[in-house]
């Protein structure tokens, strides 16, 4: 009986509880309404209306009008989910099975697993609703604030680096197993690009980690709830020197991270390895059905997961300026968990729009002029600004 | 090893085999080995049906061995079983992105040979035709070649703007794609009422979209990178293979029918020939964006100046007379049924005539022994011509080059395979 009471059951709950609101009731609606927005927000761009009138069908069923029940196209993710299940799987003679099976999920789940380091709220007491219904059962249930992350890891980057490096094996399986020469060029390009662009992304992430003196993400947000967002320093109410002398290294920073980050999520204009002009579509041209459906969303997680890292190092995460957090209790403290929740996600979702925005404008690298960018101008602009943000923080 | 079409269609698989086991031996390298890759016929990039087999050594071409004839009709050989008159709606399917271009140098080809000019208003109206065609060609090609590049908007930008000259070809001519509008000695209808207001709006709103496609790409970095210095073809390359039209120009030569052998009274309005300097993708995308502009400036002046009168031929003998005399006057009726049934009495003799085109320099070269049909009719085709260069411009490029200097290029297969 002892073992049973020794399990921290309300732990194992709430880790249950937050991995599934995340990953379900969050990240996933957001992966097929990113798709939605990136067609209505291209057609936006090129003066064309996109997906805006989709319902149920009732005039096959003999009815006089279809049902939209839906605002604005807003059934459109939902409309190719059901499309995308309902095509044929269809697995060419040619490859390689076994890799070819795993390629999609290897493109889909890193992006997924990664979300497990990200802090998407402060802290969420819901004591004021639990121990009354605790006490319905005659058990006691409260247990105080629970902070909004799936892992506080010390190492929050670090494991985020490590875990989205995975995904690289996503499209190289793709493009090998597919016994493909289009396929193949793209898994070539693709795996080039990631690795070089991997060690820009982490060299530009080093001024951050500098700065709050921790790769734990959850510290690196508290910092700069203290503090002041990295790239806004004001939002704290004060502006001192060190903050003034520090924006430079963070908005240099910044701007190779977010680079790196395109080229890590192969968006245009990195998008070598499924150009659709060149290699037709790169590493997925054999796929179809869900499984092209998995690489399709892995990208759009993916790019969720590193609009949520630039969040999180560089806009303040969950932090909005006179919000408190969750952490007093009650009822508003409830309500300030959720805003701060919602906070991230809304933040979260402006640069989903950029990084839509950018897709849209700019044409595409050539494979040489990629390497070139990354190697001789973002590394070494990286590693630079390493020793600036040394530099600043030892003398101020 | 020289690959040739015959091999890639029918590939002999065991003296394939037995000549790479052969290179393979004597090749001292073992990496070596280079990657075949077969570009089209079906591909987002060869805007058509153009097949490519490129040989690769990484992602560098070291051999492009283009292949065509996916779109063959054999145009030329229908042409001689047919009369004059019947041939256009053929023409329109040569270069299907400017086909009243089309129309108008087949019309204009065996106008040469029957020896007529055709009035004032009718030569006028031709010139619209033609710089309708230029500015909705150069539009898709410019847009392809963005969208080949990467920036996808640019081509839906243009093809807004082309979506507008359809509207006008559909007024003029009835049809949006397939107009066939000019017969031989003038052309199936005046111009509406309606057209020219529409055709002064449309020519308000164009500078507008050329500069903003000007403004997205023609100095974005990643853009000029991507065409800058790739498919550089010289003065001396250019005239070698014989290129024409916005390809011959990009590499510098001042070379335009419409100013050098002056058809249609282009004589009489005034525009600049822009030429390049360096004969790289790049160029050959300004002097695109150049010659559109240029053709509004003539469209401006045609409009300006547009004369009355007839718009035919006046020769009641070999040009059909107008519908409503056919089904009252006996007179018209018999022309009407011979013009119909025999075509018109072409005199013998051979003529080429070139126009040129927003592909290039569209030739006619036609053989006539006399009566209704030709003896034979030979299409010089831009995007044939141009083509021919591949081979020696490709190697040495890489994978990525190859779609920006193909969108560069602006070649249609339609026109190529005929």
């Amino acid at each position: 009986m002892d073992f049973i009471h020794s399990i921290p059951w309300f732990l194992i709950f709430a880790s249950l509880a937050k991995t599934i609101f995340i990953i379900f009731l969050v990240v996933l609606p957001m992966v097929s309404y990113t798709v939605y927005a990136e067609r209505r927000v291209s057609a936006l761009i090129q003066d064309r209306v996109g997906p805006n009138r989709t319902g149920f069908p009732l005039t096959l069923l003999g009815f006089k009008k279809d049902f939209s029940p839906f605002l604005g196209g807003l059934g459109q993710p939902v409309a190719d989910a059901v499309k995308f299940l309902l095509k044929e799987d269809f697995t060419p003679g040619h490859v390689n099975k076994p890799y070819f099976w795993l390629a999609p999920a290897l493109a889909m789940m890193p992006a997924l697993i990664t979300l497990a380091a990200i802090p998407f709220g402060s802290v969420l007491d819901l004591d004021f609703l639990l121990i009354p219904l605790g006490h319905l059962f005659g058990a006691e249930w409260g247990h105080g604030p629970v902070k909004m992350i799936i892992s506080d890891m010390n190492v929050g980057l670090l494991f985020m680096f490590a875990i989205s490096s995975v995904s690289v094996y996503g499209i190289v399986l793709a493009g090998w197993s597919s016994n493909s020469k289009y396929p193949f060029l793209g898994g070539i390009r693709s795996t080039s690009q990631m690795i070089s662009y991997e060690l820009c992304m982490g060299l530009s992430a080093v001024p951050v980690l500098l700065v709050a003196s921790s790769s734990g993400l959850s510290s690196i947000v508290n910092y700069q709830v203290a503090h002041g967002w990295l790239l806004l320093p004001f939002t704290d109410g004060s502006l001192t020197l060190r903050e003034i002398l520090l924006w430079i290294p963070i908005a240099i920073a910044f701007v190779t991270f977010t680079i790196s980050m395109f080229a890590e999520t192969n968006r245009l204009p990195f998008d070598l390895p499924e150009s659709e002009t060149e290699l037709v579509a790169g590493y997925h041209t054999e796929y179809s059905s869900m499984k092209f459906a998995l690489f399709f969303l892995g990208e759009y997680t993916a790019m969720i997961a590193g609009s949520a890292l630039i969040v999180v190092l560089f806009f303040g995460g969950w932090h909005l300026p006179f919000i408190p957090d969750g952490s007093r209790g009650g009822f508003w403290g409830a309500i300030f968990g959720f805003v701060n929740i919602t906070a991230f996600f809304a933040k979260v979702a402006m640069l989903l729009v950029v990084f839509i925005w950018v897709r849209w404008t700019l044409p595409r690298f050539r494979y040489d002029q990629l390497m070139k960018l990354g190697w001789l101008y973002l590394f070494e602009i990286a590693l630079a600004n390493i020793f600036l943000t040394a530099g600043i923080l030892a003398f101020t | 090893m020289a690959l040739t079409t015959h091999e890639i269609e029918a590939p002999d698989t065991l003296a394939n085999t037995q000549a790479g086991i052969e290179k393979a031996d004597t090749s001292s390298d073992i990496l070596g080995e280079k990657l075949i890759l077969n570009m089209g016929p079906s591909h987002p990039a060869t805007h058509g049906v153009l097949r490519l087999v490129l040989e690769m050594d990484g992602e560098i071409i070291t051999k492009a061995t283009p292949d065509i004839g996916y779109l063959h009709r054999g145009d030329e050989k229908i042409a001689e079983n047919m009369h004059y008159n019947q041939f256009v709606p053929y023409t329109d399917r040569l270069d299907y992105l400017a086909p009243l271009a089309n129309n108008v140098a087949y019309a204009l080809a065996v106008e040469k040979l029957m020896g007529w000019e055709l009035p004032a208003r009718g030569q006028a109206i031709r010139v619209i035709c033609c710089e309708m065609s230029r500015i909705s060609s150069h539009l898709l090609g410019i847009g392809c070649l963005a969208m080949d590049c990467g920036a996808m908007t640019v081509f839906l930008y243009t093809f807004t703007e082309r979506e507008k000259i359809y509207n006008l070809c559909e007024l003029l001519t009835g049809a949006r794609f397939t107009t066939s509008y000019t017969r031989v000695g003038g052309q199936t209808r005046d111009l509406p009422d309606a057209f020219i207001p529409l055709l002064r709006k449309f020519l308000s709103e164009i500078p507008g979209v050329i500069d903003e496609v000007d403004s997205l790409i023609s100095r974005n970095r990643i853009f000029v990178d991507r065409t800058k210095d790739v498919g550089t073809i010289t003065k001396e390359q250019a005239l070698t293979y014989g290129l024409s039209g916005p390809n011959l120009r990009g590499s510098g030569v001042d070379h335009d029918l419409r100013k050098k052998h002056p058809y249609l009274g282009y004589q009489n309005y005034e525009f600049d020939v822009p030429i390049g300097s360096v004969g790289d993708s790049y160029d050959r995308y300004l002097v695109r964006m150049e010659e559109m502009r240029q053709s509004v400036r003539i469209l401006h002046q045609v409009l300006d100046n547009l004369p009355g009168g007839p718009i035919n031929i006046d020769d009641a003998k070999n040009f059909a007379p107008p519908k409503p005399t056919v089904l009252t006057k006996m007179e018209e009726l018999i022309h009407h049924f011979i013009i119909h049934t025999e075509g018109p009495d072409v005199p013998p003799g051979e003529i080429y005539f070139g126009a040129e085109n927003p592909k290039g320099e569209l030739g006619f070269y036609i053989n006539s022994r006399g009566g209704g049909t030709p003896h034979r009719l030979k299409i010089r085709a831009p995007s044939f011509v141009n083509l021919s260069i591949l081979p020696e411009l490709l190697p040495g490029y890489m994978m990525s080059d190859v779609v920006a200097i193909l969108g560069s290029l602006d070649f249609v297969m339609g026109e190529c395979d005929r």
